[in-house]
């Protein structure tokens, strides 16, 4: 856990210092801990360097971690309580949900990207999560229970009718819609800044904690709902609970930066191969290692070719998945550490 | 400790059980028997909550069991399902300490304590060379063991056990039955153990229900419960009884048609 989280802190310091200015790594941590109250440093740096540092870079690495974390978090949550290895963040229609929110929002005469210089984009792609993920929810339930087949059988139907109406309503759209509808699905972090971590931040932190706090009822579950039941569990609240917290947090991931696939089903199986089933140490680690791992893609994404930059989501799934299939080849608990 | 009154059970519309009455004392082993499909396994689940009576009640020391919370039925009653299902992934010790949920809080993890009882569990029903394996390395009688013990670790004053010996062998059957009554005899944990072969009944319990026609048909002692008369009513077939060579409990045999 340690070593993770110094892992973390120098991939952030790397992401910071490369890109089309390079910027070197021991500047790139006195720049930050110069902004932090009780520290004092002398700046032997240009005012130049510290806004790329501090107002270009930082938010876009911070804002990748953060989602990072989101997306494996939640990944690893749906994957117990599904107990389910494909199950990801994204089974119970949030990223159609989200993507038919953005395209609307694309497609709207108005210009959406208005009101005070924020982009709108973001609150329709939320909405549009959310109101998948509650649909879902209607049709699965049944009386007072949620069986988890019908849930995942509505995510996958209702997010099939989602897709065909983005497809049409896409086929409909004009060239200048459809680069920022396909730019938003491939996850997209040019347009971060620091009012989007502010608002992700808190969802993210205050997500994982809370889920945390579930680790054990999600062990106990993982016999199966019956066993779960004889030992306690109140197996419907808790479900409940764990879907809405993992939900959100997929949403206000998705709804920032698109849909990043990848990162929410592979991460939480690495951890897990590696380190073993106890959502008590899994949900952490599956934090880091989630923060970690989009920040690296990320940096790729924006150093490999230059100025054009290659959606995140592709270096996920290139990056990701030779590394994977190692892990998957050589699984075997307990012998990494 | 238990008594069952008058209750009804059944899902939805559909009714299975009617006008079930019983009560067990403490110390006791009772076994429920009855042919496929005359509601034992639903029986249990209205013991253990999983199903609530659509009629009567179900007192646990003299407390009605809707009145409880989930927490507070598993402090008490521990059940034992008929081959469970365990994740491949976790360690036969890790299953067993699971037994310890009930008894803490949400936000306190497992102390010296709960190991030491799940370590303990482990010992009664020799699983403890077993503890560092993954459960997908295990047999069916070694899993069932497990759950056995993980019950065990529960400490409650009650265990339900639905066919806890069914695809075992012999050996197994015995090992686990013998478990099972040492641990009422000797710990004053009172069982309730659905089986489907008579003579292990016969053999093990102090007495038995026999369900049959949506309620109890025979209550009481072996000698009283497994009559050719009672078999042939509610199984529908022809077998004969005699005392067991040795200690005198009914022993059912069957002879095929034309023999």
């Amino acid at each position: 856990m340690v070593v993770l989280l110094i892992v973390l802190g120098l991939v952030v310091g790397f992401s910071a210092s490369v890109g089309s200015a390079h910027i070197p790594f021991g500047t790139v941590w006195k720049i930050m801990l110069s902004k932090l109250p009780w520290v004092e440093l002398d700046g032997t740096w240009s005012r130049n360097t510290e806004i790329i540092v501090l107002d270009t870079r930082l938010p876009r690495i911070v804002l990748a971690g953060i989602v990072g974390t989101a997306l494996a978090v939640a990944g690893t949550t749906y994957q117990g309580l599904f107990r389910n290895p494909l199950a990801d963040p994204y089974l119970l229609g949030v990223s159609q949900g989200a993507l038919l929110g953005a395209v609307i929002g694309f497609t709207l005469p108005f210009d959406s990207h208005g009101l005070s210089g924020q982009s709108l984009i973001p609150l329709f792609a939320f909405i549009g999560a959310l109101g998948a993920v509650l649909a879902v929810y209607a049709v699965a339930r049944s009386g007072r229970t949620l069986p988890v087949t019908s849930l995942i059988l509505a995510g996958v139907a209702i997010g099939a009718f989602l897709a065909a109406v983005n497809a049409y309503l896409i086929i409909k759209s004009n060239n200048e819609e459809l680069h920022g509808i396909f730019n938003w699905m491939l996850g997209y972090f040019g347009m971060s800044d620091w009012n989007e971590v502010v608002i992700v931040l808190p969802v993210a932190v205050v997500g994982t904690a809370a889920l945390w706090l579930y680790a054990r009822p999600l062990n106990v579950m993982q016999l199966d709902e019956e066993q779960a039941q004889h030992l306690g569990i109140h197996v419907e609240r808790v479900k409940l609970i764990l879907l809405i917290i993992a939900t959100l947090m997929t949403a206000a991931a998705v709804a920032f930066v698109g849909t990043i696939g990848f990162v929410g089903i592979i991460v939480p199986h690495a951890v897990r191969l590696i380190w073993g089933p106890d959502h008590r140490s899994l949900l952490p680690l599956a934090a880091l290692v989630g923060a970690i791992f989009l920040i690296l893609t990320d940096t790729l994404s924006r150093t490999v070719t230059g100025p054009e930059q290659i959606p995140v989501g592709v270096i996920t799934a290139l990056a990701g998945t030779p590394f994977f299939l190692y892990l998957l080849r050589t699984r075997r608990r307990g012998t990494f550490f | 400790m238990l008594s069952v009154e008058r209750v009804a059970l059944g899902y939805g519309r559909h009714l299975i059980l009617h006008d079930v009455t019983f009560s067990v004392e403490k110390g006791e082993m009772i076994g429920i028997i009855g042919p496929n499909g005359s509601g034992k396994s639903t029986l249990l689940k209205g013991i253990c909550r999983l199903l609530s009576p659509s009629q009567g009640r179900i007192l646990l020391n003299g407390r009605d069991l809707e009145g409880m919370s989930r927490g507070e039925i598993a402090r008490r009653i521990a059940v034992v399902p008929q081959a469970p299902h365990l994740p491949e992934t976790f360690t036969a010790f890790e299953i067993v300490l699971m037994g310890r949920t009930p008894h803490l809080g949400r936000f306190r993890f497992e102390g010296y304590r709960d190991f030491e009882i799940a370590w303990k569990a482990m010992g009664i029903t020799r699983t403890q060379p077993l503890a560092e394996r993954t459960t997908d390395k295990l047999s069916g009688g070694q899993r069932q063991l497990l759950t056995i013990a993980r019950a065990i670790a529960q400490e409650p004053e009650l265990i339900l056990l639905d066919e806890p010996t069914a695809h075992l062998d012999i050996n197994f059957q015995t090992e686990i039955l013998d478990f099972i009554k040492g641990l009422c005899r000797e710990s004053a944990v009172t069982a309730v153990a659905v089986l489907h072969d008579l003579n292990l009944a016969a053999q093990y319990c102090d007495r038995l229900i026999l369900l049959g026609r949506g309620t109890v048909h025979a209550l009481g002692r072996a000698n009283e419960v497994l009559t050719e008369e009672n078999i042939a009513e509610v199984y529908g077939a022809r077998v004969h009884v005699y005392p067991h060579p040795v200690n005198g409990l009914p022993t059912v045999l069957i002879s095929p048609q034309g023999r």
